[in-house]
């Protein structure tokens, strides 16, 4: 990737995908028991789950890294709780940076399983049933192949936006070469530097491209899921 | 006690129903749509719980309100055939058969499940998706999926009803292979006679979540009080013997009772035990017996009942032991001046002969 990108670039390419994997990947299977929670169950208090869960939808990014780093600060209880019994350390790291993205990205995840979900023939699942099915058998079986298409839609929607997470990242995890500095941050550094806009105007070209290449992709995908569910 | 006894409330509808499937091999659960047939299978296959009531199949107590028993769908071993046939979209046709049986505790043998995959003609279709199927296909992936489980009943709830007429001829002969061919009881849902004339031998007549009446599809099919005034045209189902070939006329006699008719050749040997089904509509009455008259089946027969039903007339009528019903006018009626007791002849324009055995 030499000849077209800068080092620096390229580092805050691959960071940012890495960042937006690791976010998804956690994500995943929290989102796809908060949307078969949703999708399939009735209980007291549904309202406020459903609220909390969509709650980073409507969250300034910023407030929700200045929660995270007033919580996960190494000073912080949470924070120096994992610091010292785990080792894990969230603030100034990529692995924050991730954390961010992951809880701001979670709703589109829920949102796409959750609507396949809930386009499901219930009569699938009693059908399974008589033929021997217990419920968990037929999770797997038949509610998460089912689910494909959505799990895919969401998980590439959340991916995209992963990439593009700018205000909670920047608070929580400031703006460290190599470490924080995801593609959005590097548009910053180079917008707040003298002479940085040739520099910022290829990184957006970049962001501008991997979206694109995202939309195909969730394209091609979907097609493919569908077509192997019978859709 | 009757081996289904159920009583459920829903939003204006009330079902209280109660018959026995005791010794029948095919139960036919006959009734208008909403008469609460579907409620009745969804509670026998334990997709939903009634209010009151006890459920026993073969001989296995799966629901019992009194005693707080509610077995499981999953535990009762009831193969269920949905009207709307639920084939995992997702599954090949052969993971859709097999999904039951590799799940099930007591399973036909494999090469057993292989011929009745055979026996449907799925064999070739195996490698497919449901969606690349047509109707007929589909339904009978649905039956064998059904089948393959190693069902103690089998419930179907209405089989038929999504497919035109030629779909359903296309069908129909695979259920008679079935029911031929295997021991399992069958609860047959269904609002067309014709079907059930073919393939059922008790019937339990419900409408407004109530058995109106229930008993052998030969006494019920000829009885006026439960056809006449319906929409329904009355057919007489009757058990018949293969007497021999016309081979020239490309003809059948078969004797019912002590009387022969002669019908088109069937597929069946000589000896053998079939069922036919005479349509109402399909029999006319004359006064003395007709010499010069195109069909072939002129039976002597008296009238035992006549129920007048708009501008028709059924006439029940004895025959060889039999009872036959003719749907004639009411002006018929009255030109011929015809009442109970009276000695006619009934002409029957057609009959159509069931595949499988009375």
């Amino acid at each position: 990737m030499g000849g077209i990108l800068t080092a620096a670039e390229t580092e805050a390419l691959l960071l940012s995908l890495r960042v937006a994997l690791a976010a998804v990947v956690v994500d995943l299977p929290f989102a796809f028991a908060a949307a078969l929670l949703l999708a399939r169950s009735r209980f007291p208090g549904k309202w406020l789950v459903d609220g909390i869960i969509h709650l980073p939808l409507v969250l300034p990014p910023v407030a929700l890294g200045y929660l995270l780093l007033i919580s996960f600060g190494t000073r912080a209880p949470l924070g120096s709780f994992l610091l010292e019994n785990f080792g894990m350390r969230f603030v100034f790291s990529w692995t924050g940076a991730a954390l961010a993205s992951a809880i701001l990205t979670f709703p589109f995840q829920v949102r796409a399983i959750r609507l396949s979900l809930e386009s499901q023939e219930a009569g699938l699942s009693d059908a399974a049933g008589t033929l021997g099915a217990s419920a968990l058998d037929r999770l797997f079986t038949l509610h998460l192949p089912l689910a494909a298409p959505g799990i895919l839609a969401g998980v590439i929607t959340a991916f995209a936006a992963c990439l593009g997470e700018f205000g909670a990242i920047i608070t929580f995890v400031s703006n460290i070469p190599g470490e924080t500095r995801t593609i959005p941050l590097a548009i910053y550094t180079a917008i707040q530097s003298p002479g940085g806009e040739t520099e910022a105007a290829r990184l957006a070209a970049m962001s501008i491209l991997l979206a694109l290449a995202g939309l195909v992709l969730a394209d091609i995908a979907g097609r493919r899921a569908r077509l192997a569910i019978g859709r | 006690m009757k081996d289904i006894t159920l009583k459920h409330r829903r939003a204006g509808f009330a079902l209280d129903a109660e018959f026995a499937l005791a010794g029948a091999r095919v139960t036919a659960l006959f009734g208008p749509s909403g008469a609460g047939k579907s409620t009745i299978i969804a509670a026998i296959a334990g997709l939903i719980r009634p209010e009151f009531g006890r459920i026993t199949i073969a001989g296995e107590c799966v629901f019992d309100s009194q005693s707080g028993i509610f077995v499981q769908p999953r535990a009762r071993r009831i193969g269920v055939m949905f009207q709307d046939l639920r084939l995992f979209p997702h599954l090949s046709v052969e993971d859709n058969l097999f999904y039951g049986w590799r799940r099930a505790q007591s399973r036909p043998a494999r090469g057993a499940a292989d011929e009745v995959v055979e026996l449907l003609g799925l064999s070739q279709l195996l490698k497919r998706k449901p969606q690349a199927l047509s109707g007929g296909e589909r339904s009978r992936v649905a039956l064998g999926r059904a089948l393959l489980m190693g069902p103690r009943a089998l419930l179907l709830d209405e089989p038929l009803a999504s497919l035109d007429a030629a779909r359903k001829a296309e069908i129909l002969p695979y259920f008679e292979k079935i029911v031929r061919e295997t021991r399992i009881p069958m609860l047959y849902v269904s609002h067309a006679l014709d079907e059930i004339a073919r393939l059922a031998d008790h019937m339990v007549l419900l409408d407004h979540g109530r058995v109106v009446a229930e008993g052998p599809v030969f006494e019920l099919t000829a009885r006026l009080d439960l056809f006449s005034g319906s929409q329904l045209i009355p057919g007489t189902v009757l058990p018949a013997t293969v007497l021999r070939h016309d081979e020239v006329h490309g003809l059948t006699e078969i004797g019912v009772g002590a009387e022969l008719l002669v019908v088109p050749r069937v597929m069946q040997n000589p000896g053998n035990d079939i069922r036919i089904r005479i349509d109402a509509e399909d029999v006319m009455l004359s006064l003395t017996r007709l010499e010069a008259v195109s069909a072939n089946n002129v039976l002597p027969a008296t009238i035992a009942d006549i129920r007048k039903n708009g501008p028709h007339a059924d006439v029940q009528l004895q025959v060889a032991g039999a009872r036959l019903v003719a749907r004639i006018t009411r002006r018929s009626l009255q030109r011929l001046d015809l009442s109970p007791g009276l000695p006619v002849f009934a002409v029957i324009k057609s009959v159509t002969v069931g595949g499988r055995e009375g």
